[in-house]
C-alpha cells in the first residue's frame, strides 16, 4: 500500500501544477460570450453635495452601453446595502458623497477600455461640504456630522470586564504604566485586486456571480436577502469564488462593485465584468486597524495584576467591519495576551470621519493584532519601569503549562499553551544574552541596536455557535467527502482557499484518518452549488474548523466502513482493529481488508439492509477556539544618519499545535511576518485636513520588497490543542499578529538611554530620524 | 483612436493583429490573445505582476504599449516550460516558493532573466533581483531557495 502522508508531512502542493503554469483561474481570466465591462466614476471630494450627475457626457463616449447612478438604484432599493456590523452603506450615494473615492456612477461599455473612457468623461457638480477626518474632532460637540442618518458621529460604545475591580487594582499597583498609541490604517494589498463577473439569465431568473470572496456561501444567502424583493432567490443564486490572488480578509466585505455590476447584468441582460485598479483596491475597499489606544498595565511587587485599554477606533463613515455579529470591537478582549492577570477592563468606541468605511481584518483574526499590539508594548514598559529585563519579566509573568485550560480575566478558556518554552526557545536560537552584551559595547561606541520581543497569544478558530455568528448565520464550517468505488475520492469544504494550500492540507487530514494518500483526493471549495454551506476562510478558522471537520466525517467512513469489512471479513465488528488504511481482525493481522476494499464493497458488495455508498459529511461546531502562540524576538540596527531601521535577525518560535504539512506552515509564518514588520516599518495609508488620501497607491503605499524582508529564522514548539479531533489550532495569522511589537520594542530599545519610551508605527526613516535629532542623537555628517 | 498592425512573436509562435494605438501588452497579451498567465496587480509599473520577457529581459508589460513590441519576442509564463517544466518552474515547487499564485509568473520570469544573466546569483543577488516584483504571501524566504534550487538544476542540466 502507498504510504499515505499524513499528519507532519511536507507533501508538495496539488494546486501549484497550474499555478506554475500560468493556468490559475482568477477572476480577471474570466470571459462570457457578449459580456460588458463596467467601471467607476469616484469622487474628489472627501465630503461633498452631488447637485448633477451628467450621464449624457459619458453616455457620448463611444462604446458605452449604459451610465448606472444612485438615483437609478434608488429605484430598485438598492442605494444602500446592509454592512455585516447592522451598519449600511452606499452602493451609490443618491445625493451626497462621504469619502474621496467613493462610487459616483457605474460606466457599462463593450470593452474595458471605453468604460475607463466613460468614467474618465463623466462630468458632475459637486458642492463642498465641511470634512471631518479625526475620529477624536469627531467626537466633539458641534463637530461636522458625518451620517445624516444618524444622531451623531457616535457609532457604539462597547466594554468587556470589570471596570471597577480593575481601577481598585492599579490604585493598589507599586508601578503603572501609561502610553497612548495609534496602530493606523492599513491595507491588505492582496496581489490580485478585488473584482466579478455577474451574468444573469433573464429565462431562467438565475444569477451566477463569480467574485472575489473568501466566503462564497455566506455572501450568497446576503444576496439572496437584499434582492429578495426583486424577486432573486437563494436556489437561483450561484457563487463561484475562482482562484483567488491572496485575500487577508479584504476579500471578506461585499464591495459596492460586486453589487454594481450585479444590477448591470440585470439592466443590460449580458454578464458584466468589474476589476477594480488597484489604486481603487487601497482608496475605496475595506481598511484595517485605525485604532486610537490609551493602555495602562501596573503591576505589584513585580507580578502584572491590571490591565486597562480605552480606545476610539476609526470606522470611516459606516461601520463595515466584518466581525461576529455580537463583538463589535471583535475579539479585543484576548488583550490580556499571555499573562497572568487579574484585573481587566477594555473598552471601545467606534467612531464616522470622511474616511472610507471598514475595520476589516489584515491578515488577523478580529482585532487581535490591536489587542496584541497593546499588551506586548506595555509589558515591556513595565518591565523597565520594574528595573528587569523584559524576557525575565516577560517569563515571570506568563501563565504557567499547569494553569491551563486558563479562565483569562476577560473571559476567555485559554485551551493549551507552554509560553515560558517558546520564549525560552526563541533566546537560544538568537543567542540572547550574546546580543545584549554586544549591544552595550555597541552603545558604547555610540551605535544604536536594539532587541525587542513579543510573546504574544491569538484567539481563531471562530466559533463555537452559542457565541459566534455573522448576521445569525452560526459560524459552523463543513466538509462532504465521498469515497468513489475505486477507492479515490472527491471532498468539499465550505471554506475558500486563497493561498493557503487547502487542496493540499485537508487531503493530508483525510489521508491520516482514512489511509488514502493524498493524491488521490480531489478537494474542491467555492462553488455554492456544490460545496456544503459554511461561513468561509478568515481568521485562521480553516483548520480549526473544516479541518476538524475534515476529520470527523472521516471517521463517519470509517465506521461504517468497519460493518462493511465485518461483512467481508466474516468477523465481528468489535473484534475488529484499525491501522492506517484497513481493518485486520485482532491476533490475525492477515485477515485485513484495506479502505480501497471496502470503498468497491461498498458499492458492489455491501451488507443487505446497509445504504450502498461511502460518504458523509460533518458540519462542525467547535467547543472552544483555540489559542496558538510564540514568542519572536528582533535584532535591529538603526542608522543615526538616516533613521533607517534595518532587521538584522528575527526569530520566531510558533507554536500552532499538531502541525499537519510543516511545508506550508512555515510559508504561512514567513508570509505573517512580512505583513508584520509591513506595518511596523513600512504601510500606512493617511489623510491630509481635507480627507485627501496620500497613501493611495502603490508607489507611496510601501509593500515590503525581498530587500526589506529579512531572511526569517523559524523554531517551534508542539503544544496540541485538546479539543480539536487532531490537536491542530490554526496558524495564517499568528505571526502578523506577533511581530509589530517585537520590532517597535526592539526600536525603542534601540533608544532606551536617549529617553525614548514609544515609537508609533510605521516608523519610517522620517519619523525615527526625527526622533533622533529631538534627543540629539542624530548623525549629521 | 488610430490603429497599427503589428506582429508579435509570442512563446515562438508570429501573432499579427490590428490593435489601437493605446493598448498595453499586458491587455494585447491577456485580451487578444487568450494567454492568462500574465496578471494585472497594480497601475503604477510597482507589482512586477505582468513580467514578461521581451527580447529575453524582463519587462512589466503594462507599461508596454502593445505596437511598441512590434517585432519583438516575448515569452510570458505560458512558453517558460516548453512542454515539461523549467528548472525555475521546478524549483518553485520544490521549495514552495508560491502560495496563491498570483504573483508567480512574473516573479518566475524575472527569476529565469536573472539566471540567463548570472546562473549562480549569492542571497543578496537574488533578492535584488527579485525586488521589482511584490509577494504578499510568501515573505520571499522559499522565493529566494527556489531561485537557488533552479540555479542548481540547470547547472545539473548543462553538466548532464
Amino acid at each position: 500500500m502507498a504510504e499515505c502522508r499524513g499528519l507532519g508531512h511536507s507533501v508538495q502542493r496539488k494546486e501549484d501544477a497550474r499555478f506554475i503554469r500560468g493556468q490559475g483561474r482568477y477572476i480577471d481570466d474570466i470571459k462570457l460570450p457578449g459580456m460588458l465591462y463596467l467601471d467607476i466614476a469616484r469622487s474628489p471630494y472627501a465630503h461633498a453635495k452631488i447637485t448633477k450627475i451628467h450621464e449624457d457626457t459619458a453616455m457620448a463616449v463611444d462604446g458605452v452601453a449604459a451610465v448606472i447612478t444612485g438615483k437609478t438604484l434608488e429605484g430598485f432599493k438598492l442605494a444602500w446595502m446592509p454592512t455585516l456590523m447592522s451598519d449600511q452603506q452606499m452602493v451609490l450615494p443618491v445625493d451626497t458623497v462621504k469619502y474621496q473615492a467613493q462610487e459616483v456612477a457605474a460606466i457599462v461599455a463593450t470593452s474595458r477600455y471605453a468604460a475607463a473612457d466613460g468614467a474618465a468623461a463623466l462630468e458632475v457638480d459637486y458642492d463642498p461640504l465641511p470634512v471631518v477626518v479625526d475620529p477624536h474632532e469627531a467626537l466633539k460637540p458641534g463637530a461636522t456630522k458625518v451620517r445624516d442618518d444618524k444622531e451623531s458621529n457616535h457609532i457604539f460604545h462597547w466594554e468587556h470586564g470589570d471596570a471597577d475591580g480593575t481601577e481598585a487594582a492599579l490604585a493598589g499597583c507599586d508601578t503603572v504604566v501609561e502610553q497612548k498609541m495609534h496602530l493606523p490604517r492599513i491595507h491588505v494589498a492582496s496581489i490580485e485586486t478585488c473584482g466579478c463577473v455577474a451574468s444573469w439569465n433573464p429565462v431562467e431568473g438565475h444569477l451566477t456571480l463569480y467574485l472575489t470572496t473568501q466566503a462564497p456561501h455566506a455572501i450568497r444567502t446576503v444576496v439572496a436577502l437584499v434582492t429578495a424583493h426583486l424577486g432573486l432567490a437563494e436556489h437561483k443564486i450561484r457563487v463561484i469564488s475562482p482562484d483567488i490572488g491572496g485575500g487577508f480578509g479584504g476579500k471578506v466585505p461585499v464591495y459596492p462593485g460586486y453589487v454594481l455590476a450585479t444590477a448591470a447584468s440585470v439592466v443590460t441582460g449580458k454578464p458584466v465584468k468589474w476589476i477594480e485598479d488597484r489604486s481603487e483596491n487601497l482608496q475605496a475597499d475595506s481598511f484595517a486597524r485605525d485604532y486610537h489606544i490609551t493602555a495602562k498595565l501596573g503591576s505589584k511587587n513585580g507580578k502584572v495584576t491590571a490591565l486597562k485599554l480605552d480606545t476610539v477606533a476609526d470606522h470611516g463613515y459606516s461601520d463595515a467591519a466584518a466581525n461576529p455579529s455580537k463583538f463589535p470591537a471583535g475579539l479585543y478582549h484576548i488583550a490580556t495576551g499571555s499573562y497572568d492577570l487579574e484585573n481587566a477592563h477594555v473598552s471601545v468606541d467606534g467612531v464616522y470621519t470622511n474616511k472610507p468605511p471598514g475595520g476589516i481584518a489584515y491578515r488577523c483574526s478580529f482585532r487581535v493584532t490591536e489587542a496584541v499590539h497593546a499588551i506586548e508594548r506595555m509589558v515591556d514598559l513595565l518591565a523597565r519601569e520594574n528595573g528587569e529585563d523584559p524576557a525575565d519579566f516577560r517569563l515571570r509573568n506568563f501563565i504557567k503549562p499547569e494553569q491551563f485550560p486558563y479562565q483569562s480575566a476577560l473571559g476567555w478558556e485559554y485551551d493549551s499553551g507552554n509560553y515560558g518554552a517558546a520564549l525560552e526557545k526563541a533566546m537560544d536560537m538568537i543567542g540572547y544574552q550574546d546580543l545584549r552584551a554586544e549591544q552595550a559595547e555597541k552603545r558604547a561606541r555610540g551605535e544604536l541596536m536594539g532587541i525587542g520581543i513579543s510573546s504574544f497569544t491569538e484567539i481563531v478558530g471562530a466559533g463555537p455557535s452559542k457565541t459566534f455568528d455573522i448576521l445569525g448565520i452560526k459560524m459552523f464550517d463543513s466538509a462532504e467527502i465521498r469515497i468513489h468505488p475505486t477507492g479515490k475520492a472527491i471532498a468539499r469544504f465550505g471554506t475558500k482557499s486563497q493561498g493557503q494550500g487547502h487542496e493540499t492540507t485537508y487531503a493530508q487530514i483525510i489521508a491520516e484518518e482514512l489511509g488514502i494518500p493524498p493524491e488521490d483526493i480531489q478537494v474542491e471549495e467555492g462553488d455554492t452549488d456544490t460545496a456544503p454551506y459554511g461561513l468561509g476562510t478568515y481568521a485562521s478558522r480553516s483548520t480549526p474548523t473544516a479541518g476538524a471537520a475534515a476529520s470527523i466525517a472521516s471517521r463517519k467512513i470509517r465506521e461504517k466502513g468497519r460493518k462493511i469489512a465485518a461483512h467481508l471479513l466474516e468477523a465481528d465488528e468489535a473484534d475488529l482493529v484499525w491501522e492506517q488504511g484497513k481493518f485486520y481482525v485482532k491476533g490475525s493481522p492477515d485477515r485485513a481488508k484495506t479502505i480501497q476494499d471496502i470503498a468497491f464493497a461498498a458499492y458492489t458488495n455491501h451488507p443487505q439492509g446497509m445504504e450502498a455508498g461511502l460518504e458523509a459529511i460533518s458540519y462542525y461546531d467547535p467547543p472552544n477556539l483555540t489559542f496558538p502562540f510564540g514568542s519572536y524576538i528582533c535584532c535591529v540596527d538603526i542608522d543615526r544618519g538616516t533613521g533607517l531601521v534595518k532587521i538584522r535577525r528575527f526569530v520566531a518560535v510558533d507554536d500552532c499545535g499538531v502541525r499537519i504539512n510543516p511545508m506550508i506552515v512555515d510559508g504561512q509564518i514567513h508570509g505573517g511576518l512580512t505583513m508584520g514588520i509591513a506595518p511596523a516599518l513600512l504601510e500606512e495609508i493617511s489623510y491630509d485636513a481635507d480627507g485627501n488620501i496620500t497613501g493611495g497607491n502603490l508607489m507611496e503605499y510601501l509593500v515590503p520588497t525581498a530587500m526589506e524582508t529579512p531572511h526569517w529564522e523559524l523554531g517551534e514548539t508542539v503544544t496540541p490543542s485538546p479539543h480539536h479531533p487532531i490537536g491542530a489550532k490554526g496558524v495564517g495569522e499568528s505571526a502578523t499578529v506577533g511581530a509589530p511589537p517585537a520590532v517597535v520594542n526592539a526600536v525603542v530599545d534601540a533608544l532606551w538611554h536617549l529617553g525614548v519610551r514609544h515609537m508609533e508605527i510605521p516608523m519610517t526613516p522620517a519619523r525615527v530620524w526625527n526622533v533622533l535629532n529631538e534627543h540629539g542623537a542624530a548623525a549629521t555628517r | 483612436m488610430s490603429s497599427h498592425q503589428i506582429s508579435v512573436t509570442i512563446n515562438g509562435e508570429q501573432h499579427t493583429r490590428e490593435v489601437e494605438a493605446r493598448l498595453l501588452l499586458v491587455h494585447f497579451i491577456r485580451e487578444e490573445l487568450g494567454l492568462t498567465g500574465t496578471h494585472i496587480g497594480c497601475d503604477t509599473t510597482s507589482c512586477g505582476a505582468c513580467t514578461v520577457l521581451l527580447n529575453g529581459a524582463p519587462a512589466k508589460s503594462c507599461t508596454v504599449f502593445a505596437v511598441a513590441a512590434d517585432g519583438a519576442e516575448v515569452t510570458t509564463v505560458e512558453g517558460l516550460g516548453n512542454g515539461g517544466l523549467h528548472p525555475v518552474q521546478q524549483g518553485f515547487t520544490e521549495k514552495h516558493g508560491l502560495q496563491c499564485g498570483f504573483c508567480t509568473p512574473g516573479m518566475m520570469l524575472t527569476s529565469k532573466a536573472l539566471l540567463d544573466e548570472n546562473p549562480d546569483p549569492s542571497e543578496a543577488e537574488i533578492r535584488w533581483g527579485i525586488s521589482g516584483n511584490l509577494c504578499r504571501c510568501t515573505g520571499y524566504v522559499n522565493i529566494v531557495k527556489a531561485v537557488q534550487r533552479a540555479s542548481e538544476l540547470m547547472k545539473e542540466n548543462s553538466d548532464g
